[in-house]
């Protein structure tokens, strides 16, 4: 067993490994009925290639949590990433044919060290660990994800940014044929999202390149994603090609859309509500299917780790 | 078995039967009978009597201008049924979300729809669709007389209200709400154009 679970979840909290396998033996099974060509795993190099393209040699986390993971199921078919549709579903159904690799990843700007890498050679470097993190969606809604990826803080160091990098960015691949929802202009393509550089070499931001201990699936943003667990989930930027340092603070998509909704920083924070709906409390995807929602943390929980950050900063007015 | 009689014990059931399939979907899904509501199943349910609710409002704005369009005089028999399934969706719609979203928290329903236009907006249609549906009984009727009528131009508020609050609360795709918004501004303009089009003959008659 790769997640070791703490013993107070309920069994019916969580799809059980088996469930999970037998779930997608039977979508490949009608897959293949379907006549559509499985995709090759997605770690093809690094990686046994086996069914399930387990990743090797996980390390586990202090950062971690111990509540109830969300199951496979539901981390992989209720998502935002707008490249493949705009509804909840859309990501699982129009990404079954999207083939995460090859995949390239450039690194630019104010860096000692730049230049464009083949995603195996880019990821190679740095240690997998897994980390089991909440995400809160700015729609209040949350879940309990156990990903596995790298330390964006390792990334940083390794291409050594100058003194003029105050801000890393980051971009999602453009490629209408492949991302087919981006044949429509619902937001500025490509996908950018940033971070202040003391955000991006905060230790509990990660590049996430797995999930349930196997390559990262398709709709969570394959082959790498962003995850920063005290922001909303939409600066968490999916299928990333670009990482760039810059000196002015990069666009971000959601803030170019709506300005007035969606700040720069968007770190989670229950007593800034989004101007058309509340974020004080938010639903538990999985938990009970009708509990009773739950409170919203400051920072998503993860205070301790990140409040220094933003001392003094005036998070209404930089919400 | 005359027209009215096959229309009131026939056709009236099987439509209503027919528009009550999407809340027994709703019900067996939750159950996993015949699917499923998939990961968010309080959102899902919201949604789901939330767009019905709206597509019935519609349908009962599109009873009179396809009578006149058609000649089918019959298609008045339903109109008032169709309200009241409207009515019947979007009471389900407000209970989802004040019971399963909310979980009847007095002091954060009455926040959001106090301090949340797209909330307020709903719950306004949510008013008048009730005052509407109270007074929609024959006997309500007559002894309403002349402000019954009144009261029921409501109707056109409601259409308003309703895709107004579905435009305002979905994030940024508006792709759906603009489909019921054109439905809608057809359904009124074919009255305001009518209304314009008499105005004009009595001006000529005048003449």
């Amino acid at each position: 067993m790769l997640i070791g679970r703490p013993s107070d979840i309920r069994p019916s909290e969580i799809t059980s490994k088996d469930n999970y396998v037998n779930r997608r033996q039977f979508i490949k099974a009608g897959a293949a009925a379907g006549g559509i060509a499985l995709a090759p795993s997605a770690f093809a190099a690094v990686v046994p290639r086996n069914e399930f393209a387990k990743l090797p040699d996980i390390s586990s986390s202090k950062f971690s949590t111990d509540e109830a993971p969300t199951s496979f199921d539901d981390v992989t078919t209720y998502n935002n990433y707008w490249e493949f549709g705009t509804a909840k579903q859309d990501p699982a159904i129009h990404t079954t044919e999207f083939e995460p690799l090859p995949w390239r990843i450039t690194v630019d700007g104010h860096a000692e060290k730049t230049g464009s890498f083949e995603f195996d050679d880019f990821i190679k470097p740095f240690d997998l660990e897994e980390r089991i993190y909440r995400m809160r969606c700015v729609e209040a809604w949350s879940m309990v994800i156990p990903w596995v990826g790298i330390s964006l803080a390792d990334v940083v160091k390794r291409y050594q940014p100058t003194s003029k990098a105050k801000y890393v960015a980051f971009e999602t691949l453009q490629d209408p044929r492949r991302m087919p929802g981006q044949k429509r202009q619902v937001l500025e393509w490509p996908y950018r999202e940033g971070l202040t550089i003391e955000e991006a070499t905060n230790p509990l931001a990660i590049l996430a390149v797995g999930l349930y201990g196997e390559a990262l699936p398709n709709p969570n943003g394959a082959p790498i994603r962003l995850v920063v667990p005290w922001k909303y989930g939409f600066k968490g930027i999916k299928g990333i090609v670009r990482i760039s340092f810059v000196e002015k603070r990069p666009a971000s998509s959601w803030n170019i859309a709506q300005p007035w909704e969606y700040g720069f920083y968007a770190n989670v924070n229950p007593d800034v509500s989004h101007p058309r709906w509340s974020q004080a409390r938010e639903r538990r995807i999985g938990s009970d299917r009708f509990a009773a929602k739950q409170p919203t943390l400051m920072f998503n929980g993860y205070g301790e780790q990140v409040a220094h950050l933003y001392k003094d900063l005036d998070l209404r007015k930089n919400y | 078995m005359n027209t009215l009689t096959q229309i009131r014990f026939v056709w009236k059931p099987i439509v209503l039967l027919l528009s009550l399939v999407p809340a027994v979907l709703v019900a067996t899904d939750t159950f996993d009978i015949t699917g499923s509501l998939g990961a968010n199943p309080v959102e899902e349910i919201q949604d789901r009597f939330g767009n019905w609710g709206l597509r019935f409002i519609l349908i009962t704005l599109a009873v009179t201008p396809l009578r006149r369009i058609t000649g089918w005089n019959w298609l008045t028999r339903f109109r008032r049924m169709f309200g009241l399934i409207a009515f019947f969706y979007v009471v389900m719609h407000f209970l989802a979300w004040m019971i399963l979203d909310q979980g009847v928290l007095w002091s954060a329903i009455v926040e959001d729809i106090a301090e949340r236009p797209f909330i307020t907006l709903g719950f306004t249609a949510l008013l008048i669709l009730t005052a509407m549906a109270i007074t929609s009984t024959n006997a309500m009727r007559r002894r309403l007389g002349k402000r019954w009528q009144q009261l029921h131009y409501g109707a056109y508020v409601v259409g308003v209200l309703g895709v107004w609050h579905y435009w305002w609360q979905v994030k940024k795709d508006i792709q759906e709400p603009l489909i019921y918004a054109a439905i809608l501004g057809v359904l009124l303009g074919v009255r305001l154009w009518k209304r314009y089009a008499s105005a004009q003959r009595i001006r000529i008659d005048r003449v």
